[in-house]
């Protein structure tokens, strides 16, 4: 465990932080929370205090317990939003590298698409459908696809030209595979650091729409709509974005870090 | 040179068709009928079918593209379902607050993060080194807006220095002018210029291994002078490669500035328009962003001419 904190301290202490994070919010009932929606109007506004850890908004609910909840849509969200546009994004990218006239069409496709910032995309889509979470993991997937594409086609074209494959060819290997024994494996180490990283930008994402009012709808609490509803506030009740803030800040951080370790670790460019 | 710039703006053409129908089919993709969506929840049968045949949603898909893309070509981008005023027009009053402030941190984040950078890349390993990469990463976790407040709640309300939030245009002064835009600019440059730090720090790395720059601090030159004029020249590329792809994160990044600082720029029109379900003005917003991001692009490759000899056109 020493040697392994010596060698890739990035990587562990990341882990370590993301490893509290997840259980913080997985377990969240049971970290001294309380009911996240329930309104105590006499404790509206109390500063942080050792009943209340964060203080408390201006409905009198539990800052503490409110930025728990919201770490759970936080996850769930960058979650879902890498898992899915790494398995959507392979996908496509393997299938359009094998593919020359499919090729063109949907590269051409793809730098338009991509040509659209981020955020911008994930709003437009937004502002298209009704505010859920299940809706910000697609808006938020949308842009995220094609740059895992245009990695794992690029992999695909040269490893295509590699003596392994061509040998394999020569043997009589089949395309499916070709792709499953020899391709796959390849995308394993740079998918994986790719996937942290998108994790750590759809949990920032999130809290900006949410934030903008087009994200997750105000009943379920999210880091970017409790600080949306503390932004009245900032003067008199610092604390209902201070504290939550922090909590995403450290949580992306933590992702970024395991992703930074990774990538050393793995040696990916 | 002349031929292969207009070769290059013709080679952006195809992108920015793509982009023109992906903002437009967006509509029609996402489940549901786009005139009951875009008329909200409260819209009467009659709103509804105003709405549909105000933005032609009753002809043919097809058409309705085609009509779209020459519209465009002619310089029109619709009309706000909200205000009833030109697309063009909206963006055109809201244009100047986006763009100072996306130069002013432009600024910020370059003047910093390649400075920070080079001296990173010099003393590796250092606790310096550590510090700029601790920084990096950190400000390249940090959710915007929270800065944003962070940095209110300091200057603004705690020391009383700088406005809370507001924009005075250039014609009422200079110092006004920054006054307003320093703490929106130093806000939204925090992650441009992590991203600019780090990629200073890794190409330097690179040039500083050369063997080149170990003959010239060998023989005693300056090390700002090695540091500058030597390697930073060579390291040059992938930090002007990373300024012009970033500013898809600016721009998203000054959507929610603007928001926390009240900025009247396209951010704010653009959130507006989300709200009050104007789809027309975010069609235009996401079409204008679209090209100017492709424009900057297309402009950097064009300065590796300058910035490497070997690569000619």
């Amino acid at each position: 465990m020493r040697r392994a904190l010596r060698r890739h301290p990035t990587l562990i202490a990341g882990a370590l932080a993301l490893v509290v994070i997840v259980a913080a919010a997985v377990f969240a009932p049971l970290w001294w929370t309380g009911d996240p929606t329930q309104m105590r109007p006499v404790q509206r506004l109390r500063p942080p205090s050792t009943q209340t850890w964060f203080g408390t908004d201006h409905f009198g609910r539990d800052i503490y317990t409110r930025t728990i909840f919201g770490a759970r849509v936080s996850l769930a969200v960058g979650a879902s939003v890498s898992l899915l546009s790494v398995v959507l994004g392979t996908t496509l990218g393997l299938v359009i590298g094998f593919d020359r006239r499919l090729d063109t069409i949907m590269m051409r496709v793809l730098d338009g698409v991509m040509a659209i910032p981020a955020i911008l995309l994930a709003l437009a889509l937004m502002a298209l459908m009704r505010a859920s979470v299940r809706n910000v993991i697609i808006a938020l997937l949308i842009p995220e696809i094609p740059r895992v594409t245009r990695v794992v086609r690029a992999s695909v074209l040269s490893l295509r030209e590699h003596l392994m494959v061509e040998g394999a060819r020569a043997l009589g290997v089949g395309t499916p595979r070709i792709l499953l024994r020899y391709i796959l494996p390849a995308l394993v180490a740079p998918l994986l650091v790719q996937g942290t990283y998108i994790c750590g930008s759809a949990i920032l994402v999130e809290a900006y729409l949410s934030f903008l009012g087009a994200g997750t709808p105000p009943v379920i609490p999210s880091s970017g709509n409790i600080m949306a509803e503390g932004r009245a506030y900032v003067q008199l009740a610092f604390w209902i974005i201070f504290f939550p803030g922090i909590f995403l800040a450290a949580t992306v951080l933590a992702i970024n870090l395991v992703g930074d370790g990774l990538r050393d670790l793995l040696d990916v460019r | 040179m002349l031929a292969e710039v207009l070769r290059r703006l013709m080679a952006t053409i195809p992108v920015m068709v793509v982009v023109a129908v992906a903002v437009f089919a967006l509509l029609h993709v996402t489940p549901g009928d786009p005139a009951v969506i875009i008329a909200g929840d409260y819209a009467s049968p009659d709103d509804v079918a105003r709405i549909r045949a105000k933005l032609g949603l009753d002809r043919p898909f097809l058409s309705q593209v085609g009509i779209w893309l020459s519209q465009i070509v002619r310089g029109d981008l619709g009309t706000s379902i909200f205000s009833g005023l030109p697309v063009a027009t909206l963006i055109k009053q809201r244009a100047g607050a986006t763009v100072s402030l996306t130069i002013f941190a432009m600024l910020i984040s370059v003047g910093v993060g390649v400075p920070l950078g080079i001296v990173a890349a010099w003393k590796k390993g250092s606790w310096i080194d550590r510090l700029v990469m601790v920084l990096a990463v950190s400000g390249f976790s940090m959710p915007v807006f929270w800065l944003g407040f962070l940095l209110v709640y300091v200057f603004a309300i705690s020391f009383a220095w700088l406005p809370v939030q507001g924009y005075q245009p250039l014609a009422s002064g200079l110092w006004p002018f920054l006054r307003h835009l320093i703490l929106p600019a130093l806000t939204l440059s925090v992650i441009y210029m992590a991203l600019v730090a780090r990629m200073t720090r890794a190409s330097m790395l690179s040039v500083l291994s050369e063997d080149y720059i170990r003959t010239e601090f060998a023989k005693g030159l300056p090390p700002g002078r090695v540091l500058v004029r030597h390697a930073l020249k060579n390291a040059s590329l992938p930090v002007v490669t990373i300024i012009g792809i970033g500013f898809a994160l600016l721009i998203g990044g000054a959507v929610v500035t603007e928001s926390v600082f009240a900025l009247p720029g396209l951010g704010r029109l653009t959130v507006d328009a989300i709200v009050r379900r104007d789809y027309p003005v975010i069609q235009g917003v996401l079409l204008l962003v679209s090209g100017v991001y492709v424009m900057i692009n297309l402009v950097i490759d064009m300065l590796y001419v300058f910035l490497d000899p070997r690569i000619r056109y």
